[in-house]
């Protein structure tokens, strides 16, 4: 057997079928991510599975000049190491925005490294329809699409996740609407026309360009009019779209492995962000189209919003109370992760244990930034994830609650979404908190969630309010019970 | 009827996808963080993509830009794994 057909058969067999075993594993590593139990030996699997494939990959391009793919793979694993060990859990919204960001980045790059190569850089005088074939030729256009929006679309999510633009407020340009609709259609156009009618290299190479730049716009165009609130949907999906760049790179590459795991997390994002919707009784089209909180934060000065008859109460009285209850819930929110008070709160946890008071924790589905984000927090403070209920489990316990406490959570307990139909987020299921015995709201200051509404429970005669920081009012309540015993 | 690898790979496009909502829809909420993180490190697979293209260290745009892609779709997966295995060691950690 010569060197060549040697070569064959490991590009024709051996390679297809590393391939498909890499994919078998990354499914089995999703479903062993579904359960506790075995979800870090999943996401280990699916480690493997890309270490195979990544062996695949290179066994199939044989014998080249290695110096820029060990170069990128140790600048990338650098950044990447040091960025995941040195991130705060309360960050991983961030975190998650900008990885997916960077794999946009790389289907982009990808697409436009091939067009180059193959086009440009050969001074080609046909069509890339013939060059490339056809169908290749029309997915490098939606490769470089959906890479661009992926990677702009993340960091802006980002910057508004660190509250860097418009203080995470949106940003509601005349006649977005029509841009984005501009924007979408024009770069669909060009990368068809791209695909069957660029004369020659360096009028291809040109409209690439466009593309990806228009596609770059898009991608801020789409993300800025979206609220910090709404960045779990926001986050979700672009997850999806980070799957579905990898999709259409492996169809540009006629590469079934990229599809296949592409298709993967393109469904994953989908089905976490439609449970995201469904949480805040909201369509992902009301929610992509943005501005939402935007008006009712502007009209928000009229007499009906403003709290007339506010309780408040300082951490000696919440530790005295607390001190003779039997019952306590935790809602934890946004608030928590700025302050960084997962760690006072387990100790909180633990000393009202020790006294024998029952403590849960009672997460809504979209609390934090991101889906899973205080569950992800908690478990950092080794609260024990038993003491974790979803809404439906606890919303029935409520009544029967002595003391639940709000800590920097606002609009998944606001009451309007039960009884006042007027309100924006009428319907949105929420936290029953308001029918616990006594509740105390730790918070900053009066200033509305991310609805930009008032919440009725602030002024509710069980409740009563807590100024401060987080962290530090329960580190106080801390102290105050153990005086008291 | 000839059936082209274009369409095999829509095949392979819509079956997989199927795969996925069933896989996912049964996770439960606790775990969404870090499965968006691990499916997150998963679409990293474009460094499949990045590594057939990056073959070529001669100073042209092709190659630079596909080195680029190899750093990007690296720290996709290196920090998305990592990042994932820190969060789902603290859920493991309960005695």
């Amino acid at each position: 057997m010569n060197v060549s057909t040697e070569f064959n058969s490991i590009n024709g067999v051996l390679v297809p079928l590393i391939y498909l075993i890499s994919a078998t594993l990354f499914i089995l590593g999703l479903k062993r991510m579904g359960r506790i139990s075995t979800a870090r030996s999943g996401n280990t699997l699916s480690a493997f599975a890309m270490f195979l494939a990544v062996i695949g990959t290179l066994l199939e391009i044989g014998f080249v000049d290695y110096r820029w793919i060990i170069g990128g793979l140790i600048i990338g694993g650098l950044i990447g190491t040091v960025a995941a060990l040195r991130v705060r859990m309360t960050e991983m919204p961030e975190m998650v925005a900008l990885f997916n960001g960077s794999g946009g980045a790389a289907s982009l790059a990808v697409a436009v490294a091939v067009v180059w190569s193959r086009i440009v850089e050969q001074q080609v005088t046909s069509l890339p329809s013939e060059v490339l074939g056809v169908s290749q030729s029309v997915t490098v256009g939606l490769s470089i699409i959906i890479g661009a929006v992926t990677l702009s679309g993340s960091y802006m999510a980002y910057l508004k996740l660190q509250g860097k633009i418009n203080k995470g407020r949106p940003i509601l340009l005349p006649l977005r609407h029509v841009w984005t609709a501009v924007f979408t259609l024009g770069a669909l156009a060009l990368s068809i026309y791209f695909a069957f009618f660029a004369a020659d290299a360096a009028q291809a190479g040109t409209i690439i360009l466009i593309v990806a730049g228009a596609s770059l716009v898009l991608g801020v165009l789409l993300v800025i009019p979206i609220g910090s609130g709404d960045m779990p949907v926001v986050v979700s999906l672009l997850n999806s779209y980070s799957g579905l760049a990898a999709c259409a790179t492996g169809f540009m590459l006629n590469n079934n492995a990229l599809i296949i795991s592409g298709a993967l997390v393109g469904s994953a994002g989908i089905i976490l962000t439609q449970i995201m919707c469904v949480a805040m009784d909201r369509s992902l089209l009301n929610v992509l189209l943005g501005g939402f909180g935007a008006q009712a934060a502007t009209s928000g000065s009229g007499a009906s919003d403003e709290y007339t008859s506010v309780t408040s109460s300082s951490a000696e009285e919440m530790a005295m109370v607390l001190f003779d209850s039997e019952s306590v819930v935790f809602v934890p929110g946004y608030g928590l992760a700025v302050a960084q008070a997962q760690h006072a709160v387990r100790e909180l946890t633990d000393l009202l244990t020790k006294k024998g008071i029952r403590v849960s924790f009672a997460i809504h589905p979209v609390a934090g930034r991101m889906p899973g984000h205080m569950n992800v927090l908690l478990a950092e403070a080794d609260v024990p994830y038993d003491y974790l209920f979803e809404m439906e489990k606890i919303n029935s316990e409520f009544k029967s609650t002595d003391v639940a406490i709000l800590l920097g959570a606002n609009d998944v307990c606001n009451p309007s979404a039960l009884d006042d139909p007027s309100s924006p987020i009428y319907g949105m299921p929420i936290l029953n908190v308001h029918q616990s015995r006594s509740v105390f709201i730790v918070k900053r200051s009066l200033s509305p969630g991310y609805a930009g509404i008032k919440n009725p429970l602030f002024e509710a005669e069980n409740a009563s309010m807590c100024y401060g920081d987080a962290k530090k009012i329960i580190n106080e309540v801390i102290e105050e019970i153990k005086t008291l015993k | 009827m000839i059936v082209g690898p274009f369409i095999i790979s829509i095949y392979v496009f819509v079956l997989a996808t199927f795969v996925g909502f069933e896989l996912i829809q049964k996770v439960p909420s606790t775990l969404h963080t870090p499965l968006m993180s691990g499916a997150n490190a998963i679409s990293g697979i474009t460094i499949v993509g990045a590594l057939s293209i990056a073959t070529n260290s001669e100073p042209h745009v092709s190659s630079i830009v596909g080195g680029l892609a190899v750093v990007f779709a690296t720290i996709n997966v290196v920090g998305g794994y990592l990042v994932t295995d820190r969060m789902l060691k603290m859920f493991g950690k309960k005695k």
